[in-house]
Order: C-alpha cells, then structure tokens, then sequence
C-alpha cells in the first residue's frame, strides 16, 4: 500500500506547475501560422527526395537522386543548365525558385509504404520540405502521394506506373510526368501484332502490387483485342529474388509467349530465369517462344546482359533520343557521372524542372497555386516533344517509346534501340477510362 | 500512491515528466547550427518512439518475464493497425473506436496463436510464432488482398461510409473533433519545440501503458511469470499449471502490440502488409534486448534508441558529410566522408548493428545496465551508503 502525505504547500506548487505547463501552448501558439504548409520564409526553399537507396529499385533510386542533385544545381544557375535552355517556357532565371536558393533533403524510401511515409513525414515536420518527389515502386507513390494530400505539400512523382497513381488513387496534390501501364500497352500491342502475329497464346508473371496488376490488366486487355489468348497470370512476390519456380510450369502450359510484368531486379532475375531455362530456344505451337518486358529500362537491361537481345518493351525515354532537350540533358548529366542517364532518371529531372517553373509562372509556393499552374500546363523541349498535363487526372500525355534489345551493342550503353516512337494521340484515353475510374481528385490542401 | 509503494510512485512520476517534456529533450539543437540535423523532436518521430515504446513493453510482458522469445509479434501490429484503419472506414474518424477495436482484434488473434504456439516451448516457440506471422503477411499481402488492400496498404477514401461521422466531420483521425496533426509551434532562443495533439495522445497512453506494466510486473501474477522463466519444471513439481500462465502473458502482449499497431493507424491512417514481416518482429527484439530486457524502462528505451538512428542517421547523406568536413583538404575530405557516408544514409542500418553488437558484448543487461554502473559510479563515491540497489 502507498502512503502519501498531501500538503497545502505540495498541492499548490504541483498546481501551479501543472497549469503552467498546460498554458504554454496556448500562449505560444499565436505568430507561427502562415497562408500554406512550409512556406519558405527565408533565403532559401527545401524540397525533398525521396527515392529507395534498399531494396529491388535501388539502382533506380540511385540515378533518381543523381538526377535531382543534376536539377537542383541547374535551377541554382551552376552548370550548364541542362534541359533548362530547351524548355518551352523559359520562365526559370537560374536563380533558384522565385529568387530562393534551393536546398534538398534525401530519405530512403526502402521500397515500403511505411518506410517511405514515415521518411516523407519528417520531411515535412522537421526539414520544412514544400514539395516532395520521389518513389520507385506504384505502392510507394500512391502512400506517399496520399501523404502529401493529407499534410497539404505536393507530390511530384517519379518512377511509378501504375494505372492508379493517376486514375483510381489520384490526388489534387499529386502529379505524374511519367506514363502508364495504359500507355505502355496501347504503344506496344501493335508492334507486337506486327511481328508476332495474331495467334498467340500469352503467359503472363506479375509482379504481385498495384502496378503489376494494372500492367497486366493493360497488357491483356490490348493482346486480346487483338487476337491474343491469355493462357494463365501468375503472381510473383515483390521481394522474390528466385524465379525458377515460376518459370518452370510455363513450359508446360502451351503458351507460346511470356510477358515479364516486373520491373528493376525482379525483372533481371526473372528474365534470366527464364533465358537458363532455354524458353527462346523453344518452338512451341509451331512458332518460336518470345519474351516480352512491357516496361523497360537501361539499368534492367544491363543488369540483365545478353538476356535482353531482340526482346520487345517500351520505355518512357532514352538517351540516344536526338532532340534538343535529350540531348542537352544527356550532356550535362554525362558531364557530371560520366555516363548516360536513365529514363528514371529522366522523369525526376523533367519533375523537378516541371515544380520549379510552375512555382515561377504562380509566383507562390503554395500546393493549391502551383496546382493550378499545372494543370492544363502545354509544353514542350523535354525530352518527350509536344506534353500536357492533363487537368482531369494529373497525368501527362506524351510520346511512347517501342523498345528492342539491341543485337550488337556498340557500347555498355547501347543496350536499346528505338523500334517506333508512338504518338500521343494514340496512348491518349478518357479520364473516365473503366482502367481508370472509381477516384477521385478532390480539392487541393494547402495545410 | 495508485497502488504502488513510494519507489515505484516516484519512478512512475520521472516517467510522466520524461515524456511531457519530451518535445524538449529531443528537441536539444538550436536551429540553423550544424548540430541541428540531430533533433528529433518532430511529431512523427515522437509519436513513433512513444508508440514503438508500448509495443516493446507489451513484448517485454512476455519475454521480460517469461522468458518465451516470440518473433511473431509484428503479426499483432499489422491487425491492429488494419482493425483501426477499417473503423475509421466504416465508423468513424474519432480514435476511441479504432483503438479499441483494435486491442480487441489483436487479443482474440494473439489467442488462437498462443494456444498453439505454447504448446511448445524455447527454440520451436519462436519459430511457430515465427512461422504465423509470416503466414499472416503472406496473406495480407496477397491472399486478403480485398480486406488489405495487398502491397500498396488499406488507405482512406473519400467515399468510404463512416456511418456516424457527420456530413461536414473532419475528414482526419480526430479526438473528438480535435486533429491528431495539430500542432503548436514554440520558439524561444532560436529553437523550435513542437507541440502535436496526436504525440500526447501516444504520450498518455504511453502512460497508461507502462503504469499496467508496472502493476503487473509487481503483482502475484508477475510473479508466476518469473517463475515460469527460471524453473518451469519446479513450478509444475510444486502443483501449477503453467500454460494459464503463459497464455495469458502471450495474449496481454498481443494486445499490447495491437494497441501499438492501432496507434500506428491514428497517427497515419494507412496500414501497409510490410507492418507484419519477420523484421518487424525481428525489430521489437532488438529494442527490448538493446534497452534491457525484463527492466521496466529498458524496452522503451531501446525503441527510442532505435526509432531515433533510424530517422535521423538514414537521413545524414553525403551532402550533408561534405558540409560538415569542408573544413578539411579536399582529398581527405573525399576520404573522411566515404568514410562516414558508409555508416550513415542508407547505411544507417550498419550503425544500428555495430550498436547492438557493443551493447550485448559489453552490456548484457542493455541500456538499462549501462545506465545503472554509472550510477553506481557515482554512488560510490559516498562511503557510507552500501549498495543495496539490486538490478531489475
């Protein structure tokens, strides 16, 4: 049993300290409210990357960050300026974003919901972070994404493409330059008819999340229309690094073309899997087994090696593009690393430049202004030629790439060749597409 | 005082005080300085210490005082977490619903585990706890997926029913009407401290929490507990059945965890499959046995240790090195920093085992130990009071 002595002195200094400690707050709380979350009120403006230096895309992750320190010093005005002189709107001076010097944080996302929020969070609560980017993997910017909408910062997103992130879980906070399994399919299901007919019997491995079922979903849908049979989709766990329990049931299954859903190291090692097992050797049906990567990208194809010669995919942009904005970009950035950048690599760098120069033309950092100076935005001289960003859906509409493994590299970067640039209109869809429906934007949070 | 002698009262109180204050002790750097990449003391990561600090004490429950090593907890995380993420879809964006909700989900599943779990002990317990929760996120992540969600997590919709919130309610998790996310901001002599609704909510349940665990841990029934630890057979020889026991200690851990993971939602309502993997439950082992394990303040300890190298050190990137060593010549520079950016950024997880290395070889006992031989130290120097302070 406890025994405690009460006193009139004990009671009042406990009272006093309990209500001062209670009043605080309150007295404080007055004078540190501004018009929007994190505005900058000093020389300078923090934006935050948030890319996966662990896990399956840390390859990606690694040439985003490359990509964004490559923006923030274009923007400060070092450099050559990259993509900045090539922009359709010149309205950047190099003198950082509205005369503020840009300063960044970086986080590791480490390809997990969780850990990215949490690594946004701070971010916003303890570096003053305005704008948030970043995220390899669909689950990973869709959490974020959501994030952002809530604390009332924007979400420019990077590597992900995923139907949802702009179609069922879009975000009026939230904005993606990068296209989609849609796209990737509508662009990539003529070639496919062209060269392997119709009469095909497809076999799909999917990586198990958001963006691979929407991929697969696309893929099938466009293969079917066509002709195609899908004989069987499997899912494969994100985390798989082993495939050849997956690889070995397609032989059996009839199939005569397998489509990779998987992106980054899944797609290597399930790639290889499926070379060693000797699928492309295969005549199966009375025509040769083909693999196809819907989603491809240097760093995979290098990763992957011999592997991906003569295998078909589409790519959001690559570096041997010859127009003005490609190739300034591709100078600057082989300047500074000493080798061409990634189409990840790519996107973020265009993201960033994207934010900063809709931050000029609003004249204010505020979410819910440079929101407004995004949507509907015309421009041009990124790498992608004529691209809108579409009011409706935050989604940006552009040129996609059809990509082949090349035969006979003539570099360690020569890895793929162009097989056909497919314009705009026809990757263009409804924003009420059924792939796309059931979400909606909602009004834009300025914290 | 509430049921406790004066030691536990006063310990209880320093506890209180530690956390009420805690905006201030993390918060030790003045802004702008070069030490200020060091403060901790934002919302998200408060909340997160005093919400992992539960978990590790409901763990250390079973552990602490049983001695049974589950590694199967983080399953009880994830369904509270997906319990009170589906209350606030369904019910309401208050917290007391998803809350206990939550404890009561993770009860009932920690239940079903534990009775088939303890029907063995050591060695093969941790590995059928081990065993359940990975089953567990295998199947949130792919199987339930309707239910879960799958990889990208259970979130928030604008259309979800919330049947007994109000048309113009607050559309985030509130206390009655009141935002988790407000916050005070306080400057004084440079420093900014922050004052969140949502990490004194965590802060007082914090409270809450740990005053149980000290009950238990001084109760007839802690005691049965530490009996089962040091001698199950004597215990059984002398007439007592121990799986009551230890079921009963496996489930308040359960709900402990659930509680945890419930708190998890409030803070950010999105529950994520990734909550229940084996790391996770590797984690709250690590905090207990970093902090020490079977101490009262240990497990809460080591959670904040961790949580804190966690967020701070992943986020000292080679940027950040190069602005603190500039003032060296530049080739060593290039060197101190590849040097350091090998333990920090995304090798902060390196530190973290380095760190844990050390503790375990030189203080079997955690933090806990660490603290108590400098005490010691300094009580020495006073001859004449003996050392009668025998360690937890």
């Amino acid at each position: 049993m406890s025994t405690s002595n009460f006193t009139r002195r004990g009671m009042l200094k406990t009272g006093a300290i309990a209500g001062a400690g209670l009043a605080l707050p309150q007295i404080l709380s007055a004078g540190s409210h501004s018009s929007y979350m994190n505005a900058p009120t000093g020389s300078t403006v923090t934006l935050g990357f948030n890319v996966p230096q662990t896990g399956p895309y840390a390859d990606e992750g690694a040439d985003e960050l490359r990509a964004y320190e490559l923006a923030v010093e274009h923007l400060n005005g070092g450099g050559d300026g990259g993509m900045m002189g090539t922009f359709s709107s010149q309205a950047l001076q190099g003198n950082g974003i509205l005369g503020r010097k840009v300063e960044f944080v970086t986080g590791d996302t480490q390809t997990k919901s969780d850990a990215a929020r949490a690594s946004a969070k701070s971010m916003i609560e303890k570096d003053g972070a305005v704008m948030i980017t970043g995220g390899s993997s669909s689950g990973v910017a869709i959490a974020v994404q959501g994030l952002c909408q809530e604390a009332g910062v924007i979400f420019m997103a990077g590597l992900t493409h995923s139907n949802d992130t702009t179609g069922k879980d879009k975000k009026a906070n939230g904005f993606r330059h990068f296209f989609n399994g849609y796209m990737s399919a509508a662009a990539l299901a003529p070639v496919l008819e062209k060269m392997y007919g119709k009469d095909r019997k497809a076999y799909h491995l999917t990586a198990d999340y958001t963006w691979g079922w929407t991929q697969e979903e696309s893929i099938a849908a466009a293969t079917e229309a066509m002709g195609w049979e899908t004989v069987n989709k499997v899912r494969t766990p994100l985390a798989s690094t082993d495939f050849s329990s997956y690889i070995a049931p397609v032989l059996n299954s009839g199939a005569d073309v397998l489509v990779l859903n998987h992106y980054g190291g899944n797609m290597v090692n399930s790639l290889t899997n499926a070379v060693q097992f000797g699928l492309r050797d295969k005549i199966v049906n009375g025509k040769n087994f083909e693999i196809v990567v819907p989603l491809y990208s240097r760093l995979m194809a290098k990763g992957a090696g011999e592997n991906v010669k003569g295998i078909f995919g589409s790519t959001n942009w690559h570096w041997s593009l010859t127009d003005a904005g490609s190739k300034a970009f591709v100078k600057s950035f082989g300047t500074k690393y000493g080798f061409p950048p990634s189409q990840a690599a790519h996107t973020v760098y265009c993201q960033t430049l994207l934010y900063a120069d809709a931050c000029e033309r609003a004249g204010s950092h505020n979410p819910c202004a440079v929101g407004e100076a995004l949507e509907g935005f015309e421009f041009d001289g990124l790498g992608n030629g004529k691209t809108l960003y579409r009011a409706e859906d935050h989604q940006c509409f552009k040129d996609v790439l059809v990509v082949k493994g090349k035969e006979n590299p003539e570099n360690e970067f020569d890895l793929l060749e162009i097989v056909e640039v497919t314009p705009a209109a026809q990757v263009t869809y409804a924003p009420d597409h059924p792939m796309f429906a059931g979400g909606e934007l909602g009004a834009c949070n300025a914290g | 005082m509430l049921g406790l002698n004066k030691r536990d009262t006063s310990f209880l109180i320093i506890v209180i005080l530690l956390t009420m204050f805690t905006p201030f002790l993390m918060q030790p750097f003045s802004e702008g300085s070069a030490m200020a990449q060091f403060n901790g003391g934002y919302p998200d990561l408060m909340a997160k210490v005093a919400i992992f600090g539960i978990f590790a004490m409901g763990f250390n429950i079973l552990f602490g005082l049983t001695g049974y090593l589950s590694f199967g907890h983080a399953a009880f995380l994830g369904v509270g977490s997906y319990s009170a993420v589906w209350m606030f879809k369904l019910l309401t964006l208050n917290v007391f619903p998803a809350i206990i909700l939550s404890v009561i989900v993770a009860g009932l599943f920690s239940l079903l585990i534990g009775y088939i779990s303890l029907r063995r002990s050591g060695i093969y317990f941790s590995i059928l706890t081990l065993a359940m929760a990975e089953m567990s996120y295998r199947l949130a992540y792919s199987v339930f997926t309707p239910l879960t969600n799958g990889e990208t997590g259970l979130q928030l919709r604008p259309g979800d029913p919330r049947i007994l919130d109000a048309a113009d309610a607050s559309r985030y998790p509130n206390l009655f009407g009141l935002e988790l996310s407000t916050s005070y901001k306080l400057e004084v002599l440079n420093h900014v401290f922050t004052f969140n609704v949502g990490f004194y909510f965590c802060a007082v349940i914090a409270i809450i929490a740990f005053y149980l665990t000290l009950r238990i841990f001084r109760s007839p029934f802690g005691m049965m507990l530490r009996a089962v630890k040091s001698n199950q057979n004597r215990m059984s020889f002398t007439g007592l059945n121990p799986r009551p026991y230890t079921l009963a200690a496996f489930v308040i851990s359960g709900m402990y965890a659930g509680l945890a993971g419930g708190l998890l939602a409030v803070m950010d309502p999105l529950a994520g499959a990734e909550r229940m993997q084996w790391t996770v439950g590797g984690e709250v082992v690590i905090m207990t046995i970093l902090g020490g394990a079977g101490t009262l303040l240990g497990p809460v300890l080591g959670a904040g240790a961790i949580k804190y190298l966690e967020n701070i050190f992943s986020k000292i990137n080679e940027t950040v090195l190069h602005s603190w060593f500039s003032f060296m010549p530049d080739g060593m520079e290039d060197v101190v920093v590849s040097f350091f950016a090998f333990f920090t950024g995304k090798g902060w997880a390196l530190t973290l085992g380095l760190m844990f290395m050390l503790v375990v070889t030189f203080l079997p006992g955690g933090l806990v130990e660490g603290g108590q031989r400098i005490w010691n130290k300094i009580r020495r120097k006073k001859p004449d009071t003996p050392n009668n302070n025998p360690a937890e």
